[in-house]
């Protein structure tokens, strides 16, 4: 076994703390460009750690698809409505505080069960590319075993698009 | 890196991880008084559950390539859900003018 603290541990622990450190700024912002570019961090910090992690294509995928075209989306969307929105300092409804609490338990209670099961760590001898770079192997398993998901994906995200294309789109009469 | 798994971080740290960020997505959704900022906490909690499919593929009983070819295929439903929900959004805001929430209420009056 290698020492606790080797230098993926340290980077797996700098990066976590660097999700988390955005994911509470998304939630303390007051001003909802501020939490977009949030969201951001986080989308980067799971990108970092997909990398650490040894999935360097859904890494670079991640921060294409999501830091990129996801954060972008979001801002366009918050510059086309009220883009001075922010959210109020209200106080603790019963709604807020029931919320709160139910999502506190929850994840004491994901904790707990993580913390009392033994996990499997995986075998270091094992290499899931096969020897292929992992995006080599990734193109195989996704155009061989996954060809119908992949196909029936592909065409989600185009009944997605253009619906929201036509969503979108300025009819006539709405005034 | 690359092809060997020589990778030492417990999987359960990962887990935990996921666990947490999933519970600030769901506190997110549940109380963010903006609409976008619902759809964006809704991305949080994909975000969660794909960091749990990576630390599978890497690092469970059986390593192979499955978890990342799922996240591979969250990452694209997760694209697709927000392109419509913000093109929902700007219809909405175009006929109601607004994106709080709790606007959006018909049967509250």
């Amino acid at each position: 076994m290698s020492p606790l603290w080797s230098a993926q541990m340290i980077a797996f622990f700098l990066i976590s703390l660097f999700i988390l450190a955005c994911a509470v700024m998304m939630l303390s912002f007051r001003k909802v460009v501020y939490m977009a570019l949030a969201v951001g961090g986080v989308f980067i910090g799971c990108a970092a750690l997909y990398i650490l992690l040894g999935a360097e294509f859904v890494g670079i995928a991640q921060v294409v698809v999501y830091a990129g075209a996801i954060t972008i989306l979001i801002l366009f969307a918050i510059m086309l409505t009220n883009h001075e929105a922010t959210e109020p300092e209200e106080p603790w409804t019963v709604r807020k505080a029931l919320a709160a609490v139910g999502c506190f338990l929850l994840g004491v209670t994901l904790l707990f069960v993580i913390r009392g099961q033994a996990w499997p760590q995986g075998d270091p001898s094992v290499d899931v590319n096969q020897g292929m770079s992992n995006t080599l192997a990734i193109g195989e398993a996704l155009f061989k075993s996954y060809m119908i998901p992949f196909e029936l994906v592909s065409l989600l995200l185009t009944v997605a698009l253009v619906g929201a294309v036509i969503l979108a789109q300025q009819r006539k009469g709405d005034q | 890196m690359g092809g060997t798994g020589a990778i030492q971080i417990p999987t359960g740290s990962i887990l935990a991880l996921g666990a947490i960020l999933f519970c600030i997505g769901l506190y997110g959704a549940l109380t963010k008084r903006n609409l976008i900022m619902v759809l964006v906490s809704i991305e949080l909690m994909l975000n969660a559950a794909n960091v749990n499919l990576v630390a599978f593929s890497r690092l469970g009983v059986s390593p192979n390539l499955n978890g990342q070819i799922f996240s591979l295929f969250t990452i694209t439903v997760a694209a697709a859900e927000i392109a419509v929900g913000l093109a929902l959004l700007l219809a909405v805001f175009r006929v109601r003018k607004t994106t709080e929430v709790r606007d959006l209420d018909l049967h509250r009056r």
